[in-house]
């Protein structure tokens, strides 16, 4: 689902890259914590997924495709099979919890008819059955973050990337969150969660790929957060 | 389903900066009627022109009595002799395309009915004032009336030659001025439409990022991100046209007034109004939408 071949990225006016030769595979519905501190290439790891970013060097295969040779204008169709989810949310405030969940699949030319199906269900399946007229504000974090992995998951995404989901919500909450994502993984979706909470990591017991300056440091199946190596 | 999407997002677009979408209605409206006036001065002067230059003529007065000239006033009248001998040198000369006699009746005649309108003046031209002529057809109303004027000037019977391009040239050199200063603001507008329709999608873009990074976070196309912005110009474009429209029905009206001071009236047809109409109209979307669409390829890249 997911391929890295010694991929390295260095961004313009850095010395260090910001990735160093990473080669790396993630089956189809496999969930995957990728853990390592602040600086280590998480996100760049993600941005270039999404192909926000170009590697400098190396090749990457999502979902069968070679980032390399894919145009600029079919990036959207590359878009459309991965989900996201941040650790600020990124809902839209002047639309209730429905229409930001609609948003996603009104602007991909879904028709009306689908979007009245599938909307509700997604809804109902991160545990928010009831609140779809509810506005952002009215939401607490645990809630907001629902309404982001509903939009990420509305489209039913090959592959689900999340950023810290976690990292703006206390841990009881974090757990209903896990829960989700869970849920998520178990319908075939590819999930890849990048974090630094120990805690979801260790109870989970799921592959945990470690990053320190830009290199692979630790790839376990059943892994811990901080175990050391 | 899309387009109601697409003109939803416009709609917020276009009420969220309103003052811009303003200011940026009236620079197209003043910048397209302006534009649309420079065509119609240019359309008016093409027209005047090649209505009156087909009339304009080489008048060769003859004495009669009372003569302009010294000349005359020693020899008196004009003689069957000398007439004829200036209508041979006429239609001698190459630059000629015909050669008509006119009597002194037939001159008033024609002076009569041309200034119709004015029947003071008409009353206050008796039989006699006007003298006979020889109306002159030259092959090119600008270059050969001086090689003709000097081969009669000065012949026996000869009063005065009268050019009626010279009078005209000045006229024209009036309107091409116009003209001139006319595109020459249209074309400073243009710019300042351009950049203003830069600045206004712009802003446009900036308060809708989180919109538009959603978009393209869950993977819709360009077309579909930019196109809602492209639809805003447009639009405002199209406003700023309809105003320009109005303001150039009113050009034409001006410019309709202005011939009635002329004895010959030059008035441009509701189809020439049209043609400028339309082509403001596309050099107004065009102006809008090659700016948004251009100003896009910077700010909202995939």
């Amino acid at each position: 689902m997911i391929h890295f071949e010694s991929v390295t990225k260095t961004y313009p006016n850095q010395s260090r890259p910001a990735l160093e030769s990473v080669d790396l595979d993630v089956e189809k519905g496999e969930f995957v914590f990728l853990v390592g501190p602040s600086g280590s290439g998480k996100s760049t790891f993600l941005r270039l997924i999404l192909r926000e970013e170009r590697p400098t060097d190396g090749r990457i295969y999502v979902a069968g495709r070679d980032l390399a040779r894919l145009t600029t204008w079919k990036v959207p169709q590359l878009r459309r099979r991965i989900g996201c989810v941040f650790q600020d949310f990124r809902l839209l405030p002047g639309k209730n919890v429905y229409q930001n969940v609609a948003f996603a699949l009104e602007v991909i030319g879904k028709p009306r008819r689908f979007i009245r199906k599938v909307v509700p269900e997604v809804i109902d399946l991160v545990g928010l059955e009831g609140k779809g007229d509810r506005m952002p504000d009215e939401l607490s974090g645990g809630e907001q973050q629902r309404v982001a992995m509903a939009r990420a998951f509305v489209n039913r995404p090959m592959i689900l990337l999340a950023d810290e989901p976690t990292g703006n919500i206390d841990p009881a909450t974090s757990i209903g969150i896990m829960k989700v994502l869970d849920r998520i993984n178990r319908t075939g979706t590819t999930v890849m969660m990048a974090t630094h909470d120990a805690a979801i990591v260790d109870s989970m017991r799921k592959r945990v790929i470690e990053l320190e300056y830009g290199k692979v440091v630790r790839d376990q199946s059943r892994g811990v957060y901080g175990q050391a190596y | 389903m899309r387009a109601q999407f697409i003109f939803g997002e416009v709609w917020v677009g276009l009420r969220r900066n309103l003052t811009m979408t303003v200011a940026l209605i009236v620079v197209v409206a003043i910048s397209l009627s302006l534009l649309g006036t420079g065509l119609l001065v240019v359309k008016q002067v093409n027209h005047t022109r090649s209505l009156w230059q087909s009339k304009v003529e080489l008048s060769i007065f003859l004495c009669d009595n009372n003569p302009l000239s010294t000349q005359c006033t020693k020899s008196g009248p004009a003689t069957n002799v000398q007439t004829a001998q200036i209508q041979a040198t006429l239609k001698k000369l190459p630059q000629v395309v015909s050669v008509t006699y006119k009597t002194q009746a037939e001159n008033l005649a024609q002076f009569r009915k041309e200034f119709a309108y004015d029947p003071i003046f008409v009353n206050s031209v008796q039989p006699g004032d006007i003298p006979a002529s020889f109306q002159v057809k030259l092959r090119n109303a600008q270059a050969d009336a001086g090689p003709v004027t000097a081969a009669v000037t000065g012949m026996a019977g000869v009063d005065s030659v009268g050019n009626d391009s010279t009078i005209l040239t000045n006229f024209y050199r009036l309107l091409d001025g116009a003209r001139n200063a006319v595109i020459v603001v249209a074309i400073i507008l243009i710019v300042a439409a351009i950049l203003l329709v830069a600045n206004t999608i712009r802003l446009s873009a900036f308060n809708r990022r989180r919109e538009t990074a959603i978009m393209r976070l869950v993977g819709a196309s360009n077309f579909y991100v930019q196109l809602p912005f492209l639809v805003e110009g447009m639009i405002a474009g199209l406003f700023g046209w309809l105003v320009a429209v109005g303001l150039l029905v009113g050009a034409k009206a001006g410019l309709d007034g202005f011939q009635s001071y002329f004895p010959f009236r030059a008035q441009l047809s509701v189809s020439d109004l049209v043609e400028v109409v339309l082509v403001t109209m596309v050099l107004g979307l065009l102006l809008c939408g090659g700016t948004s669409f251009l100003t896009l390829r910077r700010f909202l890249r995939v």
